[in-house]
């Protein structure tokens, strides 16, 4: 069976941490890596994209374009993503080309989702946060923690 | 050597000019800052306004102790590698970020071994004054297993 390509998405800084905090399972299929900083790690399958936030509306279509061109070139089998603005519209452009897509709310959100993490539950077909008491029957789950 | 981080993105002065009044009773102690572009000019630490990540990497692994705002990333960073972490949360009343959100990192982070929070400069004192008895938590390298076996059946499972 071929392996499945996944796509490992997280802005630079704690969502980034947080997500390759999950190598071991990255290290089992063909993932390549989408961030605005290259770290040690992700080997030579690593696309660079703009740092943005909810602020910055012309960065935002800009790093929208980049995913959406990401997400043609490699079509990823699964898209996993622990935030923010590069993995909700990565986890929202995977589901769109039929991914399979998992979003992990960072742990700073203790008490409430982010404002991603909020929206992006219309898309991600896995939906996670790493606190119980955000736990939802038709919102996020609870399956653990990246510490 | 003490590293003190306010991240890269909004200057912290409150917490800079704690550490900074701090730092000018205590001589013998050394610390290193990495200040963003704030008001306040510190004269009793060395510090810079950013450090590229080999920089920020070099500075931060000859810490002892880590001084930092409560942004996931300088938390988990300090925790992973086994440093103690004090934590002086951001303030949005104070307009020092957009909400309250480090407030409730460290209400979250409070119990955690290794991890510090101070709520206001006198607490921030008197952590800083028993610096050396704080201890470094404990914590693997990566994600703790049952989540790990929870998204990769979810990647291999057939739907």
């Amino acid at each position: 069976m071929k392996q499945k390509k996944l796509l490992a998405v997280a802005s630079q800084g704690g969502h980034l941490i947080q997500l390759m905090r999950l190598k071991p399972v990255f290290d089992r299929y063909d993932t390549s890596y989408v961030s605005n900083h290259y770290r040690d790690g992700m080997g030579s399958k690593f696309s660079k994209v703009t740092d943005a936030n909810g602020d910055e509306k012309l960065k935002l279509l800009i790093l929208f374009v980049q995913m959406a061109w990401i997400m043609i070139t490699k079509r990823p089998d699964v898209v996993i993503s622990s935030g923010a603005a590069p993995g909700f519209f990565a986890v929202m452009l995977g589901k769109l080309i039929g991914a399979k897509t998992i979003w992990i709310d960072s742990i700073a959100n203790a008490e409430e989702l982010s404002l991603s993490g909020k929206k992006v539950g219309a898309f991600a077909d896995m939906w996670l946060t790493q606190w119980p008491n955000l736990v939802q029957p038709s919102g996020p789950q609870f399956q653990g923690r990246v510490l | 050597m003490i590293f003190l981080t306010v991240g890269t993105q909004l200057p912290f002065d409150r917490f800079v000019e704690a550490v900074d009044t701090w730092a000018a009773k205590h001589p013998d102690i050394e610390i290193f800052g990495q200040i963003g572009e704030g008001d306040y000019q510190p004269k009793h630490i060395k510090y810079c306004a950013f450090l590229d990540e080999q920089a920020y990497k070099q500075e931060f692994d000859k810490a002892s102790v880590v001084l930092a705002h409560a942004a996931m990333g300088s938390i988990i960073t300090s925790l992973i590698e086994s440093k103690p972490v004090v934590v002086f949360p951001r303030k949005a009343s104070l307009g020092e970020h957009r909400n309250e959100h480090q407030l409730a990192t460290c209400r979250n982070f409070e119990q955690l071994d290794g991890c510090y929070v101070t709520y206001d400069v006198e607490q921030l004192y008197k952590t800083l004054d028993d610096v050396s008895s704080l201890k470094a938590g404990s914590l693997g390298q990566f994600a703790n297993t049952d989540l790990m076996d929870s998204i990769e059946s979810f990647i291999l499972s057939d739907s």
